[in-house]
């Protein structure tokens, strides 16, 4: 099918589909007696044998604490995990590796934003401009947050295409804001903001600026100097790398003067019975024993999508989207939310089948060996906002092919032929 | 063809027995499952002890569905105390379908509105404002 959808020229097969799912043992894996379908990627995605080997090998091989033993052993494990961290820097482009903080997700980079700056910042009276596209981990902690100091939530709309309402964001910033929380690359939708234009946009009226990149990192190319934020924040486990990896960024000027987030061993530089001094960056908020392992496996994965090419996985996306969405539109009962192009997007598509619920559809396409999210997907007021109590979302990644989505519509038919729809 | 969407299943779902507001109800109750979504208020007209009669209305998944409208229709003329005694091994076997970890709270919706019903509750402790 020619590709016709508004948005960029699709090259078809920017990607060696093929052998990037060797890559990938899982994906081989037949269920009940069809091969797995794996379209549940914004939740979290597959692991390639080179990550699964990495971490293996820290046990197999280097094993013991970090920064603490002035063993061989220790050595050799505090220089991988250091060695992960100039990856991510690389990967994201930040100035210096001194603006990387291990954390295990995104969530508990934000967190670590609204108590050691937020707590801080933000004051009785003040403005929180944030959106209704947030993931709850970029809504609830500064929901709360205002709660508790008496600052205001302004929360920007979208319109019925699932784009920002950008008029009303321009106008939210005017009447002044303390701080910008906004998502790069919604969950729900796959919708892309304009983040450079907006981040310089909220700078410009006093605002500081963190974007929430867990969706963008893993899909697209990042570049947090050209970007023009403060903080980002993301999870290593939607981004070929284990659950328990993650990363804050945020420039060194704002991080030198914020207070840990969390107390303990690592994190400081000297402690008497009176007093404690804090580490440098970034080893001031990285407090106990991290998971050292997993953000050594979070620099294996950065080599993995480097490799490939974050760009070229983009455009595949892009391809199974255009492959898709004409396919879904023409199923009667199929209603699909958010962009109906290839504009300002990646591969996530939410969609309901009228009659059916999301959890049924769900189970349904299990059956058939598809794994994809129904529910939320931590988007509540999105949910809200588009007048359904749940959505079927089938999210792609860099090992997912057309024959996919041909099994996914394959699905649907079956879910309505169950259903009698 | 289905294990699990079977037709008495489908529908109960489609054509819900003892759907809508019940006229004179004494007891109420609200639940919800923010997971999902599904909404689910039974009401329940209770005279000398027994249920005269049972309306549910909501809405959610045909498993959430087909589970309070199979309930409904087993409960009507028993005593408070036999609604109160019903349990979940009981709803689960009633349903007569496999029903996976992650959906079990849909099939025990209906049940858990029933037993708040029952005990003269009108929503969950605490969630009583958002109740109707």
């Amino acid at each position: 099918m020619a590709v016709t959808l508004k948005g960029p020229t699709v090259k078809s097969a920017p990607l060696d589909v093929a052998r990037i799912r060797k890559d990938f043992p899982i994906l081989a894996q037949t269920v009940r007696g069809k091969p797995l379908v794996y379209l549940d990627n914004a939740a979290t995605s597959q692991k390639p044998r080179q990550v699964i080997d990495a971490m293996s090998q820290v046990f197999e091989e280097h094993n013991a604490n970090i920064h603490r033993g002035v063993y061989e052993f220790s050595e050799r494990t505090t220089a991988l995990f250091e060695e992960a961290r100039a990856k991510v820097a690389r990967f994201i482009n930040a100035p210096s590796e001194r603006e990387i903080i291990f954390v295990r997700n995104a969530t508990e980079a934000l967190n670590l934003v609204a108590y050691a700056w937020g707590r801080d910042n933000i004051k009785r009276g003040d403005r929180i401009v944030t959106t209704v596209l947030e993931h709850h981990s970029d809504f609830v902690p500064w929901q709360q947050l205002a709660t508790e100091v008496g600052a205001e939530i302004a929360v920007v709309d979208i319109d019925d295409d699932g784009r920002l309402r950008r008029d009303q964001l321009s106008s939210e910033l005017r009447k002044g804001a303390k701080l910008l929380a906004i998502t790069h690359t919604s969950n729900g939708l796959g919708t892309v903001n304009p983040v450079k234009e907006i981040a310089a946009e909220a700078r410009a009226a006093g605002a500081t600026v963190l974007v929430d990149v867990a969706q963008a990192v893993p899909h697209t190319p990042v570049d947090v100097q050209d970007l023009g934020a403060d903080f980002v924040a993301f999870s290593g486990h939607k981004m070929l790398a284990p659950p328990g990896s993650g990363a804050l960024w945020g420039r060194a000027e704002i991080l030198e003067k914020m207070r840990p987030f969390l107390y303990g061993g690592d994190m400081i530089s000297r402690v008497t019975v009176k007093l404690t001094e804090w580490n440098e960056l970034p080893w001031k908020f990285e407090a106990g024993t991290s998971s050292y392992v997993d953000a050594i496996a979070l620099g294996a994965a950065v080599d993995y999508l480097s490799d490939v090419g974050v760009a070229k996985i983009h455009a595949h996306e892009l391809s199974l989207v255009a492959y898709l969405l004409p396919r879904l539109q023409e199923i009667p009962g199929v209603t699909v939310y958010g962009p109906k192009d290839l504009e300002s997007r990646v591969g996530v598509v939410s969609f309901n089948i009228e009659g059916i619920h999301p959890h049924d559809v769900a189970t349904i396409f299990d059956r058939e060996g598809v794994c994809v999210r129904a529910g939320h997907h931590c988007n509540q007021p999105l949910m809200t906002r588009l007048g359904v109590p749940a959505t079927t979302r089938a999210s792609m990644y860099l090992y997912n092919t057309t024959d996919e989505m041909d099994a996914l519509v394959g699905a649907i038919h079956t879910a309505k032929k169950v259903f009698g729809t | 063809m289905d294990d699990m969407y079977r037709d008495y299943i489908l529908d109960h779902y489609k054509n819900p027995r003892n759907f809508g507001e019940l006229e004179g109800a004494t007891h109420t109750y609200h639940d919800s499952n923010p997971l999902c979504g599904d909404e689910m208020t039974m009401q329940l007209r209770i005279g000398d002890g027994s249920v005269d009669d049972v309306h549910f209305t909501g809405k959610g998944c045909a498993i959430s569905q087909a589970s309070a409208s199979i309930l409904t229709e087993e409960i009507k003329g028993k005593t408070l105390d036999e609604v109160k005694a019903i349990d979940r091994d009981h709803v689960l076997a009633n349903l007569g379908i496999p029903i996976s970890p992650a959906r079990i709270k849909c099939a025990l919706l209906g049940l858990k509105a029933l037993k708040g019903a029952a005990w003269g509750l009108t929503a969950w402790p605490g969630e009583e404002v958002k109740a109707k």
